[in-house]
């Protein structure tokens, strides 16, 4: 399972948010702790508010602040914003030979795992799991 | 909320309050299934249907058991059945079911605990996914036999 650039960016980005959801953080701060390009963040920040996931705040110390519920957002709430994984349903493009059916009812029962997988995990327990990992 | 709740095993007069939580989720009451439940897993070292309650108030359940060898798994705790009324989610109530259930299968000797929700269950899976539970290295099939 591969996710696109932005996709990847997004979600470190939101859980940068939830892990500090008081705080607010310009695109050049979140930028350096995630070591990448700003404009290109801007673009995925823009998306994210655009979601409803996050806010923009005008001015000169502006930047972006969360606006979620990090126990109720779910990693495929995120990724959803940027791709459409997992929308394979069986049978929606029209396989004519029975390998290419088989095939696809083989892909579209990946596509469904993932889809749940992403859809069960929250911001939350996303953070939860990476204190797991910083505690060894 | 969380300190006042009672995990205990369930009994008779429980059952009503237990038939209820599920119906309201389920959209079916199931008397009978409940009272099997509560014969077979309400007694006994490596079963435990348990509930939840404060102030005279049941607030939840929880079911499961120790299985050995499952398809050559080693013995595990399964969970197959957990409610809670929805004006009591995120109160700590399923948590405090599944830390009491998971206590009693340490206590049995083993160090999983395992369960199976449907796929478009995300609301129990993100539950079990925020206690910790991640995917386990099984894969459940099936197929049409009608």
């Amino acid at each position: 399972m591969r996710l696109q650039k932005n996709t990847l960016l997004a979600l470190y980005s939101m859980l940068e948010f939830a892990g500090e959801p008081a705080g607010q953080f310009s695109v050049g701060d979140l930028a350096a702790r995630l070591k990448a390009s700003p404009h290109h963040l801007a673009k995925v920040l823009r998306a994210l508010g655009r979601a409803g996931l996050v806010d923009s705040v005008r001015g000169a110390r502006g930047g972006y602040r969360f606006v979620a519920n990090a126990k109720r957002v779910t990693l495929m709430d995120v990724i959803g914003v940027f791709e459409d994984i997992g929308a394979r349903a069986p049978r929606r493009r029209r396989a004519h030979r029975p390998a290419e059916q088989a095939l696809e009812q083989v892909l579209a029962e990946i596509d469904q795992t993932a889809r749940a997988t992403f859809g069960s995990v929250t911001l939350d327990t996303m953070l939860k799991l990476i204190s797991r990992h910083e505690r060894g | 909320m969380s300190s006042l709740i009672r995990v205990r095993r369930a009994a008779s007069a429980d059952l009503a309050q237990v038939i209820a939580i599920d119906a309201r989720a389920t959209g079916l009451a199931k008397p009978e299934y409940w009272a099997g439940i509560l014969r077979r897993y309400g007694r006994g070292a490596r079963h435990r249907f348990l509930v939840a309650e404060a102030g005279g108030r049941l607030l939840g359940y929880i079911v499961g058991e120790v299985r050995d060898w499952e398809f050559g798994s080693p013995p595990c705790g399964w969970v197959f059945g957990i409610g809670v009324p929805a004006e009591l989610r995120e109160s700590g109530v399923a948590t405090r079911l599944l830390e009491a259930i998971t206590q009693a299968f340490r206590r049995q000797g083993v160090t999983t605990v395992r369960t199976l929700i449907a796929r478009d269950n995300r609301l129990v899976l993100s539950f079990f996914r925020s206690q910790g539970m991640m995917a386990a290295p099984v894969i459940p099939l099936e197929r049409d036999i009608g």
